[in-house]
C-alpha cells in the first residue's frame, strides 16, 4: 500500500466553509484541505471554531455554507454514520468506550462480525479477538483482547479508542483532545500511534491544546481564532511563540 | 494493512489477569452464589425437611414464580433502566388471559359446540381457546412494553417515572375490565391451561422448566448477539453507544417489551397456580424481582447482570423464607431480612472492587 509521502491529492477538501447558530457565528470562510499521510494540527483557544469545525467534518452539523470534497467527490453528511461511511473516523475526546465490555467487544461496537447459523447470527468472538489483537499489534499496544476496557491504563484506552478507527480502512482520522487526560508516558505511546496511523498513509487531524504533541507529531499547523482560519504553515515554518500568538490574537494571521 | 512488525508484540507490561479475579470468580453473582450454596447446607443441618423432594418441589416452584420476570427485567437493569410496572403487568396479562379464555369458551362462541348432553361444553380445537387467549395477555404486555418503550427512548422520560405511572394505569386498567372482581381461567382449556402452568414432568414443576429454556436462551442473546452486546454498550456508556452507531432508540424499546412479556408469561403462569385472576394480584411483586435481580448482581447503573444471577437472587430469596418456615421463625421477619440481604450483597461487592 502507498505509504505516507503525502500525494498531491488532498483527502479531505473544504472551502468556504461556514456555520451560523441563530444570530451566532461559529464559523466563517474556512478553507483547508489534508493529505494521505499527512498529520495537521488544528489549535485555537475554546470558542475558536475547532470543535465546530470537527462536527461538521465527523457529520454532526451540516454546514450553512461551503463545500466539503472528500477523496475528490463532493459530500454532505446527515449523520455521523454517513461520514464514516466514506472514510472518516473520530477519536473523540472521551473515547466513547463501554468500561463494562472488553477492548475487542469494543473495537468491534456497532460492527459486530457475526457467523449465520440458519436463521441465526451470532458473534464471531474468535474472529474478533484475533483481528483486535492484530489491529493492538499494528498500533505496538500491549492490549489484550479479553481484557476489560474498566481495567485498562489511559494509553491502552486511547490504543483501542483507535484500534476502531483502522477497522474500516479510513482515510482519515480526526482525534479530539487524545493526550488532554493521560499521564507523559502514556502521551508518548498516543503520538507513536498516530505516527503509526501516517506511515500507513492515513491523514491526521489533530486537535489539541497542547503545544507540544502537536509540534512533536504535525507536518502542518491550522490556527483558528474567532471562527476563521488565521494560519496554515509548515510546522518547520513556524514556531510554538508564533502558534501561541496566533492563538491569542496577539498576531493577527499568519 | 499488514505491515511487517519490528519486533512481536510480549505482553512484558501487561500481565494476565488471574483466572479466579475474572469473569464470574470475581462478580457478584459469584459470591451471591457461595453464599447460597452454603446456606443450604447450614439449612440441611437445621431441618431434616430440607433437602426432601416435596420441599425441594416447593422451592423450584416457588422461585419460578418470580424468576422469569426476574429475567425479563434484568435486560432493563443491564441498560441502565428500571421496570417498576412488572407486578401491575403480571395481574394484567393473567386477567386478560382468563378472561379471553372464559369469553370463548362462552356457549354461543364459535370455538366451542353443546356435547349431546346438552349441558358441556366441547372445543372445537382442543388447545386453540388455550393458544388464542394466552396470545392475547402476551400481546396486552407487548403494547405495555412498547409504551414504555416509547416514552424512555423517544420521548426521553425518565425510565423511574415513566413505569411508575405504567404500574398505576396498568393496575387501574386491571381494575376496570374486571370491575374489580377476580377472574377464573375456564372453559373446555381449562385443564390444559392448569396442566401447563402448575403442572410437573417427572416431578419437576412445568414453571421450572420455562425457567430454566428461558433463562438458557438468554444466556445466548445476551452474550452471542450483537443486540446482546448492544444492552451491555447501553448501560456501560449510553453516549458511546451512540457515537458508535448502535440503534439505542431501538435497543431500549427491545428491553422494555422484553421486560414487559417476561412480566406478562409470568403472571400467566401464577394465575394457574392460584387457580384466579384476584384485580390484586401479584401487588409489590415489582420490589421482589428488582429485589432478586440486584441481589444476584445485576446493578442498577447498568452494565452488569445476566440470567445466572437473576436465577441465584430468586433461589436466595425463596430459600430464605423457605428456610425461616422450616425453623419455625415467625414468617414475618422475612421482609427484614430481603432488606438486609440486599444490603449486604451489595455491600461485598463494592468492598471487592475497593480492594483490587
Amino acid at each position: 500500500m502507498t505509504t505516507s509521502s503525502a500525494s498531491d491529492q488532498p483527502v479531505l477538501e473544504l472551502t468556504g466553509i461556514g456555520k451560523e447558530f441563530g444570530a451566532i457565528r461559529a464559523l466563517h470562510g474556512v478553507d483547508m484541505h489534508v493529505r494521505p499521510g499527512e498529520v495537521v494540527g488544528l489549535m485555537g483557544d475554546n470558542g475558536a471554531g475547532k470543535s465546530t469545525l470537527v462536527k461538521i467534518i465527523a457529520g454532526n452539523f451540516r454546514p450553512s455554507h461551503g463545500e466539503i470534497r472528500f477523496d475528490g467527490n463532493a459530500v454532505h453528511f446527515n449523520r455521523p454514520i454517513d461520514a464514516r461511511a466514506v472514510g472518516i473516523e473520530v477519536v473523540y475526546q472521551d473515547l466513547a468506550l463501554a468500561d463494562n465490555l472488553t477492548a475487542a467487544a469494543n473495537v468491534f461496537l456497532g460492527r459486530e462480525l457475526k457467523r449465520k447459523f440458519g436463521p441465526i447470527a451470532l458473534l464471531d468472538h474468535k474472529a474478533m479477538a484475533s483481528r483486535a489483537l492484530e489491529l493492538f499489534g499494528e498500533l505496538r499496544s500491549e492490549t489484550r483482547p479479553h481484557d476489560l476496557v474498566k481495567q485498562m491504563s489511559g494509553g491502552q484506552r486511547q490504543a483501542v479508542a483507535i484500534a476502531r478507527t483502522r477497522l474500516s480502512n479510513a482515510k482519515l482520522v480526526m482525534m479530539d483532545e487524545p493526550t488532554a487526560a493521560i499521564s507523559v508516558r502514556q502521551v508518548e505511546q498516543v503520538l507513536s500511534l498516530i505516527h503509526r496511523l501516517k506511515e500507513q498513509g492515513v491523514a491526521v487531524m489533530l486537535i489539541s491544546h497542547r503545544m507540544p504533541d502537536v509540534f512533536a507529531v504535525c507536518d502542518r499547523v491550522i490556527v483558528m481564532r474567532r471562527g476563521e482560519k488565521r494560519a496554515d504553515k509548515p510546522i518547520h515554518e513556524t514556531s510554538p511563540e508564533e502558534v501561541t500568538a496566533l492563538i491569542t490574537g496577539a498576531k493577527e494571521a499568519a | 494493512m499488514a505491515m511487517p512488525l519490528e519486533s512481536p508484540i510480549d505482553f512484558s507490561n501487561v500481565s494476565k489477569v488471574k483466572w479466579w479475579r475474572r469473569g464470574i470468580f470475581a462478580s457478584q453473582t459469584g459470591y451471591v452464589l457461595a453464599a447460597l450454596l452454603m446456606l443450604m447446607v447450614v439449612m440441611h443441618f437445621a431441618s431434616p425437611y430440607f433437602f426432601t423432594e416435596g420441599n425441594m418441589q416447593n422451592v423450584a416452584k416457588n422461585f419460578s414464580f418470580i424468576a422469569i420476570a426476574t429475567l425479563g427485567i434484568t435486560f432493563v437493569i443491564i441498560t441502565g433502566g428500571i421496570d417498576l410496572s412488572v407486578g401491575s403487568m403480571m395481574c394484567f396479562s393473567a386477567m386478560i388471559t382468563s378472561m379471553v379464555m372464559v369469553e370463548l369458551s362462552a356457549p354461543g362462541s364459535p370455538f366451542v359446540h353443546m356435547a349431546a348432553d346438552g349441558k358441556t361444553v366441547v372445543a372445537n380445537v382442543p388447545g386453540l381457546i388455550l393458544v388464542i387467549s394466552v396470545l392475547a395477555g402476551l400481546l396486552t404486555a407487548f403494547v405495555v412494553g412498547l409504551v414504555n418503550g416509547f416514552c424512555i427512548a423517544v420521548l426521553g422520560l425518565s425510565p423511574f417515572v415513566t413505569t411508575l405511572g405504567m404500574l398505576s394505569i396498568v393496575r387501574g386498567l386491571a381494575y376496570v375490565v374486571s370491575n374489580g372482581r377476580g377472574s377464573f381461567p375456564g372453559g373446555p382449556d381449562a385443564e390444559y391451561f392448569y396442566a401447563l402452568t402448575s403442572g410437573d414432568v417427572f416431578g419437576v414443576p412445568a414453571p421450572f422448566i420455562y425457567l430454566v429454556i428461558l433463562a438458557a436462551i438468554m444466556a445466548v442473546v445476551l452474550h452471542h448477539t450483537s443486540f446482546g452486546r448492544h444492552v451491555f454498550a447501553l448501560g456501560g456508556n449510553e453516549k458511546a453507544a451512540e457515537l458508535t452507531g448502535i440503534p439505542v432508540v431501538r435497543v431500549k424499546i427491545e428491553v422494555y417489551v422484553i421486560c414487559a412479556l417476561a412480566a406478562g408469561l409470568q403472571g400467566i403462569i401464577i394465575s394457574g397456580w392460584l387457580g384466579s385472576a384476584p384485580a390484586n394480584m401479584a401487588t409489590s411483586y415489582e420490589l421482589n424481582v428488582i429485589a432478586a435481580a440486584v441481589i444476584g448482581g445485576a446493578n442498577l447503573a447498568g452494565g452488569l447482570g445476566g440470567p445466572l444471577g437473576a436465577i441465584v437472587g430468586c433461589v436466595l430469596l425463596e430459600v430464605i423464607r423457605n428456610g425461616l418456615v422450616l425453623a419455625q421463625v415467625n414468617s414475618y421477619w422475612q421482609q427484614t431480612l430481603v432488606g438486609v440481604i440486599i444490603i449486604l450483597a451489595v455491600l461485598v461487592d463494592r468492598i471487592r472492587s475497593r480492594m483490587s
